[in-house]
């Protein structure tokens, strides 16, 4: 084993892991929390398990056992009920009957904790941002010894977060696994899933201890900032990528493994050579990848991005001005005029400029010839505009004929119609409009 | 809560408590007096500015905001640092906190606003990711500046003990300056956060009005960073306004309430933490104003818990009162079976019999002349329903009694004449079976 390998394995891998197994933990329970537009109660419960966590603390006296987790899952599930409590009987609207439990549960916590702090070595900071440095492994340094229980299992071997958090993954998988379609429903319908049979509050208050219970097993290792984003970010991202539930689980997945081991790569490895100082904070890296990938999803999601939404835009933007020109000009061809100049073109199309870039986009494809002075339509281009004249002449017709408008007043919805498929509500189609003019037929051309 | 103070290492003598009233009583030294003149002031003015972000229903939003101050500070920590070298100037840590506390609410606005997500996630992102922002930058401040961030960390956490005269006049400018602006502008502030889409159709700028509320919030947050610390000066702004909700529905008390209640939080957090050995200031004043809140929402005239459950078992006894009036009603008449009568329970029995609408023995319950009175007019209600849904809201008679049930008790006695005039005008008869009493 080279030196390099055995350094990162010593020092980088098990922190690493913990980091990454908190992420996919958080990540594929923060689903169900995003859908339900619960994605603070991660934030609420992750502020206010400070004081059980304390409270255990204080009852043994020592900072790595069961009763600490205990009284921080007692304390998590404590925020649950009091915002249900506050809400409810209070008549509180939520966020705020959030933002007053945890906030009053952390200053609790806080105070208990600077009553404990002169007996004991505890501090909230280390709830705050974990302590991922401090989680080391001692394998053997050649692979020979490598494969031994004492590697893995012994004293010196995986590292006892490591365990509580692979523990806990396998835990959410289970929950999510044997309960999605439960899950699912009751996110997405509670009173289908009520009328199905399916306890929806049983499903809200399982889901809680669940998440309670990963923010518990996950804070210790990694922090709350960084459950808090866990819950919250590869749920958002991959909503933004997919439509589907079970696909959004998987891409949340991926997003969260992406986050864990690029962002601890970044602050504990990368930042050293591209010039930092010293390495940087893991967990608050780990933040800031899981930021980054949420906003190149929102520019490049190919259905839901800013970029791909911009562009459907604009090229809906070009059908419209490309059907508002062929048509003009087919309609100036029924009064007579073969070619006209692109000034008269104007108003008709709101502006000098947008004639201009019409009249060079529809040459370019062939509909039109455009002399300086004159435009005229093409054979193509006459077969184009009078299926534009037809559509808009269709639904004129259907406007009087079905919806009951005025024919004085159906023109301007029919500029809007036109650029959609027929009406097509009756057969044979009528021929004459409601202003007494020919309707094109379907495969017109002059 | 005083659970936690006697568990300090302090004994309580005889002199904690004349001690206490030289603090309350600014009397108590030169330090202790800034810092609780501060506190008092900054609650003040988070009580009266968090009532609009409350009603805007944006009180996690500021938790948000709060939190993207961090990074803001540790930057404008190494400006200072570079420019200054001296690496504490606070108003430009304010500024600096302020710049990215105002970014991440543009961001959340943003998230909100070109995305499928909603706002509790945007909140979420923003919240963890600035905040990993800053811890990075803590992290790194250091061995930048080549001086000992501690200063930074009293910023998280709040720490009162550091604060200097100078800091305290700040926070008391910013203070006044949050109730005078939130006085003058009441009436804007509350049309807006009530409804804003009537504000903006009489022609008022609601974008404008909006981003001074956001300023003040904004202020208030930056000026409470060193009191109570960026975790917790959220519970400044959400709480006090939480709890004056529950004693009044006109806008105007509410806001004055919610000051009292946040500078009585800061006034009386802020002494006990400084008599309390171990007791942060701005910890202490959260969970005062938790206090607060606690007692309001248990104890409040209106909308308190107790006087709501109050309302509810009164109405639920009625309710059961007059099923009970109802059936014996029906079991004396001959149409309902005696088998079939509703038999109350020992507490409603108890209750009729204070209240003397029945006599008798338990077996045979007879109702006394006031509860004949009652019951008749219970079960002519009823028959009135029957007939109203029936002709009227076209419900299919196997269904009406069901219904009747749950709307009886509602209606006023003259609104019971009305129906029934109305029914005699229409030539309805007024009972199904003619036992008009």
């Amino acid at each position: 084993m080279s030196p390099a390998l055995h350094e990162f394995l010593r020092l980088d891998l098990m922190a690493m892991l913990a980091g990454t197994l908190a992420a996919l933990t958080c990540g594929l329970l923060g689903n169900f929390l995003v859908l339900r537009k619960l994605s603070l109660m991660g934030d609420a419960i992750s502020h206010a398990v400070l004081p059980g966590l304390v409270a255990g603390f204080m009852i043994t006296g020592a900072r790595t056992s069961l009763p600490m987790f205990v009284g921080a899952a007692i304390a998590g599930l404590v925020t649950v009920l009091l915002v249900e409590v506050i809400r409810r009987l209070g008549r509180v609207e939520p966020g705020a009957a959030m933002g007053v439990s945890f906030s009053i549960l952390f200053a609790l916590g806080v105070v208990l904790i600077e009553r404990a702090a002169s007996h004991v070595d505890l501090d909230a900071d280390c709830v705050l941002n974990g302590q991922m440095e401090t989680i080391f492994w001692n394998p053997p340094a050649d692979w020979g010894a490598f494969f031994t229980t004492e590697t893995f299992f012994g004293e010196a071997g995986v590292p006892r977060q490591v365990w509580t958090l692979l523990v806990m993954f396998g835990v959410a998988c289970a929950f999510v696994g044997l309960l999605f379609k439960e899950l699912r429903i009751a996110a997405f319908d509670p009173e289908l899933a009520t009328t199905q049979g399916i306890h929806a509050g049983a499903m809200h208050v399982g889901l809680m201890v669940v998440v309670a219970s990963a923010t518990v097993a996950s804070f210790e290792a990694v922090g709350s900032i960084l459950v808090i984003a866990m819950l919250i970010c590869p749920a958002a991202i991959a909503r933004l990528l997919t439509d589907r539930l079970s696909s959004q689980i998987w891409v949340s997945l991926i997003a969260a493994l992406t986050t864990g081991v690029v962002g601890y790569l970044a602050g504990a490895r990368w930042a050293v050579h591209l010039g930092m100082p010293r390495s940087l904070d893991a967990a608050g890296m780990m933040t800031i990848v899981a930021g980054a990938l949420l906003v190149l999803a929102i520019a490049f999601s190919p259905s839901h991005g800013l970029v791909a939404r911009s562009r459907r835009r604009r090229r809906l933007a070009r059908t419209v001005l490309l059907d508002d020109l062929i048509g003009a000009l087919y309609r100036a061809r029924e009064a007579g005029h073969d070619t006209i100049a692109p000034e008269a073109l104007t108003e008709t199309l709101h502006g000098h400029s947008r004639v201009t870039r019409g009249a060079a986009m529809a040459r370019a494809r062939g509909l039109i010839q455009a002399g300086k002075e004159s435009l005229a339509l093409t054979d193509a281009g006459i077969t184009a505009g009078a299926r534009v004249i037809r559509r808009h002449r269709l639904w004129e017709g259907y406007l009087v004929d079905r919806a009951g408008f005025r024919p004085d007043h159906v023109h301007d919805p029919a500029e809007l119609l036109e650029h959609l498929d027929e009406p097509g509500v009756e057969t044979p189609a009528p021929t004459i409009d409601p202003h007494g003019r020919e309707i094109p037929g379907p495969d017109a051309a002059d | 809560m005083s659970l936690i103070f006697s568990m300090g290492t302090q004994t309580h003598d005889a002199g904690f408590w004349s001690q206490l009233m030289e603090i309350l009583t600014f009397r108590a030294g030169y330090n202790t007096t800034t810092v609780v003149a501060g506190t008092t002031l900054l609650g003040i003015a988070a009580g009266v500015v968090g009532v609009f972000a409350m009603l805007r229903k944006r009180a996690l939003v500021c938790d948000a905001l709060s939190h993207a101050t961090l990074p803001g500070i540790c930057i404008a920590f190494l400006v200072s640092d570079a420019l200054l070298g001296d690496a504490k100037s606070l108003p430009l840590l304010l500024v600096g906190a302020a710049a990215t506390g105002v970014i991440g609410v543009l961001c959340i606005q943003a998230i909100v606003r070109l995305t499928r997500l909603r706002e509790d996630a945007a909140i979420g992102i923003v919240l963890s990711v600035f905040f990993g922002m800053g811890m990075v930058l803590l992290g790194i401040v250091p061995e930048i500046a080549d001086t000992p961030a501690g200063g930074i960390n009293h910023f998280i956490y709040g720490q009162t003990a550091a604060m200097r005269r100078a800091d305290a006049i700040l926070m008391g400018v910013i203070a006044l300056g949050s109730v005078g602006g939130a006085a003058v502008a009441l009436k804007e502030f509350s049309l807006v956060s009530f409804d804003e889409g009537f504000a903006r159709s009489i022609g008022w700028r609601v974008g404008l009005i909006d981003l001074l509320m956001m300023a003040l919030v904004v202020a208030v947050t930056v000026a409470g960073l060193q009191a109570v610390g960026l975790l917790l000066v959220v519970a400044m702004l959400i709480v006090p306004p939480a709890a004056a909700r529950f004693w009044s529905e006109r806008m105007a008390t509410v806001v004055i309430l919610s000051g009292l209640i946040g500078g009585l939080s800061g006034f009386m957090g802020s002494a006990i933490s400084a008599m309390v050995a171990d007791a942060p200031a701005g910890a202490v004043i959260v969970l005062t104003a938790g206090a607060f809140f606690t007692l309001s929402m248990v104890a409040a005239p209106r909308r308190g818990v107790v006087a709501a459950g109050v309302r509810r078992a009164r109405l639920r006894l009625q309710i059961a009162t007059d099923h009970v009036l109802e059936s014996i009603t029906e079991v004396e008449r001959g149409e309902r079976d005696p088998r079939d009568a509703r038999r109350p329970g020992i507490l409603l029995l108890l209750v009729l019999r204070i209240r003397r609408l029945v006599e008798g023995p338990g077996s045979r319950l007879v109702l006394s002349e006031l509860g004949r009175r009652r019951g008749a007019r219970v079960h002519r209600n009823h028959r009135l329903w029957e007939q109203y849904l029936i002709s009227y809201a076209d419900v299919a008679p196997s269904h009406v009694d069901w219904s009747v049930d749950k709307v009886e008790h509602v209606l006023a006695g003259h609104l019971v004449e009305e129906l029934e005039y109305a029914l005699i005008a229409r030539g309805v008869p007024i009972t199904a079976d003619g036992a008009h009493p």
